[in-house]
């Protein structure tokens, strides 16, 4: 077994575990670190794939930024711990089993499909690194409209939490 | 040997990280020794002196103390938390130092650069993914501790470190902008040469604003005075250190001052030109000032050791003079001095970084909470986004002419 193969379980499970540690875990700050966890794991499986600034920016904006935030807002609700409510019957009866069964569609897909063995082979990623230069070069030339787009989304998000946020005059 | 010969990456690798972290750990504890005694002298005290000839082996004493000392955890506090808080805020502030290139590249050891653990391409990136995983050690602790002081600090250190973040990340991008890659190595090298044929070429000339910026961002990233409210004693006793003693306890303050080396490294490679000379190659003499410098500290040290010393303080000091002299003479050697003087220039623009950090501590009082975030939020972040908009105006016009 090579490296990055190892590698790659070694994230996958943290990855699946960090992932129901967040369900289960009854205290916030619990299923907030797991979530951290999800994230780095993540970021390690893009290095793998060779997107270093991809990984890099994951853990900057996700794994420090937007879960700090989480963080420290649950520090500052000091929120309890949470009460379990009855299950669901129909999450139970249905949800369960249909899961289940999305999780062995997808497995026999990527069995069979050629794409999955692409995968499987490993010859799915990009096997070059991805400069940073020609990432911005792609993002500012071809994908100008999407990222300006986005950006917009984001303002428009910005101001609706102000408006949200300011107090009553 | 053979071993060695087909995997020369794995085997110098864990050669440096174990030197690298020999070499850092020996020096955040003569950082507490020189913070303390150059505050001391601010406030014209003495600071340490009798563990040792002017208290050089108060690290050492203190260490054995932090040792030594009963661990307690609060039974009402979040056990794995509690624990893993102290390691994860020490742990990542020591491998940032791994991504920091000490020499030039060129030196090398079984074709791998010596001067440098981890040679990332995207290095400036990863360093500040690295950083901002730190603030959890801080925050972690001060919610795990479950104690009103430790979660105001806790509080108090993640809103800061949101906020200042932000300024320091806008403040190193001018730089990139001039630099145009994420490499240390490469940022360095971009500011070789001079104008004027003596002025060196470093980024701090144009990028003044943005340095200002990055060095006031980067004390409150490091939570140092003036930016210290997360540990305001006088208001929330130790803030998120309340509840840990011992080695727990050291594991913290090692890890501030490993920051503080890390964001001096930061400072030096992006505005202060790295481990390049400030001196022009053709002034040839520059080859001997690291060994010149010790020289004249062995000088020093010898006429204490023969004048001023009495009893073991004498030996202690006999010895350092032996070390100096010796050392100075090896670094004389043409060869060495050539292989040196890439480190040699590093270490000495960190010092001047870290003795600034020491001066700030000394001299200013501590900001107010609403001051802090005003300061970063109103100020701090326009000027840095102004900078940033200023610096990509320039480079874009200055290359529309030329």
């Amino acid at each position: 077994m090579s490296l990055p193969f190892l590698v790659f379980f070694a994230c996958a499970i943290l990855a699946v575990a960090g992932a129901i540690v967040l369900i289960v875990a009854r205290e916030p700050i619990h299923s907030a670190l797991a979530l951290i966890l999800v994230m780095m794991a993540l970021a390690v499986l893009y290095i793998l794939l060779g997107a270093e600034f991809i990984a890099a920016v994951q853990i900057i904006v996700y794994a420090g930024a937007v879960m700090v935030l989480f963080v420290f807002v649950i520090m500052l609700l000091n929120a309890g711990v949470e009460e379990r409510t009855d299950w669901s019957k129909i999450a139970k009866w249905i949800g369960l089993p249909l899961g289940f069964f999305l999780l062995l569609e997808v497995a026999h897909w990527l069995a069979h499909s050629s794409v999955g063995k692409a995968v499987a082979n490993g010859a799915g990623g990009p096997q070059t690194a991805f400069s940073t230069t020609e990432l911005s070069t792609a993002l500012f030339r071809q994908y100008l409209f999407p990222f300006e787009a986005t950006s917009i989304l984001i303002l428009i998000a910005i101001l609706g939490a102000l408006v949200l946020a300011r107090k009553a005059e | 040997m053979e071993f060695i010969s087909q995997h020369p990456v794995l085997v110098v690798s864990v050669v440096k990280i174990a030197v690298l972290l020999f070499i850092v750990m020996t020096a955040l504890a003569y950082l507490t020794w020189f913070e303390r005694k150059v505050v001391a002298h601010i406030q014209s005290r003495w600071g340490p002196y009798y563990v040792g000839a002017h208290g050089l082996l108060q690290p050492l004493a203190d260490g054995l103390k932090f040792l030594f000392k009963e661990d307690i955890t609060p039974p009402a506090s979040d056990k794995l938390l509690y624990v893993l808080a102290p390691f994860l805020a020490l742990s990542l502030a020591l491998t940032a130092i791994a991504l920091i290139p000490f020499g030039p590249p060129g030196v090398r050891v079984l074709g791998q650069p010596v001067f440098v653990v981890s040679n990332v391409d995207i290095g400036l990136l990863f360093l500040f993914a690295i950083t901002s995983i730190g603030v959890y050690g801080v925050a972690l602790a001060g919610w795990s501790s479950n104690s009103k002081y430790p979660l105001l600090g806790g509080l108090r250190s993640s809103a800061q470190m949101i906020s200042y973040e932000v300024s320091l990340t806008l403040s190193v991008v001018g730089v990139l902008l001039l630099a145009g890659t994420l490499s240390f190595n490469g940022i360095i090298s971009g500011q070789g040469g001079y104008w004027l044929g003596f002025i060196p070429r470093w980024h701090i000339i144009p990028q003044i604003v943005g340095f200002l910026c990055y060095l006031t961002a980067a004390i409150a990233e490091t939570n140092r005075v003036p930016f210290d409210l997360p540990e305001a004693e006088t208001e929330l006793v130790a803030g998120f250190h309340t509840e840990y003693s011992s080695f727990k306890f050291a594991m913290f303050f090692m890890a501030e001052y490993a920051n503080m080396i890390t964001v001096s490294c930061l400072a030096t490679i992006l505005f202060f030109g790295g481990w390049l000379s400030p001196f022009p190659d053709s002034w040839k003499w520059q080859l001997f000032l690291p060994g010149a410098g010790l020289l004249l500290l062995g000088a020093y040290t010898a006429y204490d050791t023969a004048v001023v010393m009495r009893g073991i303080a004498r030996i202690q000091f006999a010895v350092v003079t032996l070390l100096a002299l010796g050392g100075g003479a090896i670094c004389l050697i043409p060869p060495v001095a050539h292989v040196i003087q890439g480190p040699f220039w590093f270490v000495t623009k960190v010092i001047v970084f870290l003795f600034f950090y020491v001066w700030v501590r000394g001299t200013l009082p501590r900001f107010r909470y609403d001051q802090l975030m005003s300061f970063g939020w109103k100020l701090l972040l326009p000027v840095s986004l102004a900078n940033l908009v200023v610096t990509a105006f320039v480079i874009l016009f200055l290359a529309r002419r030329g």
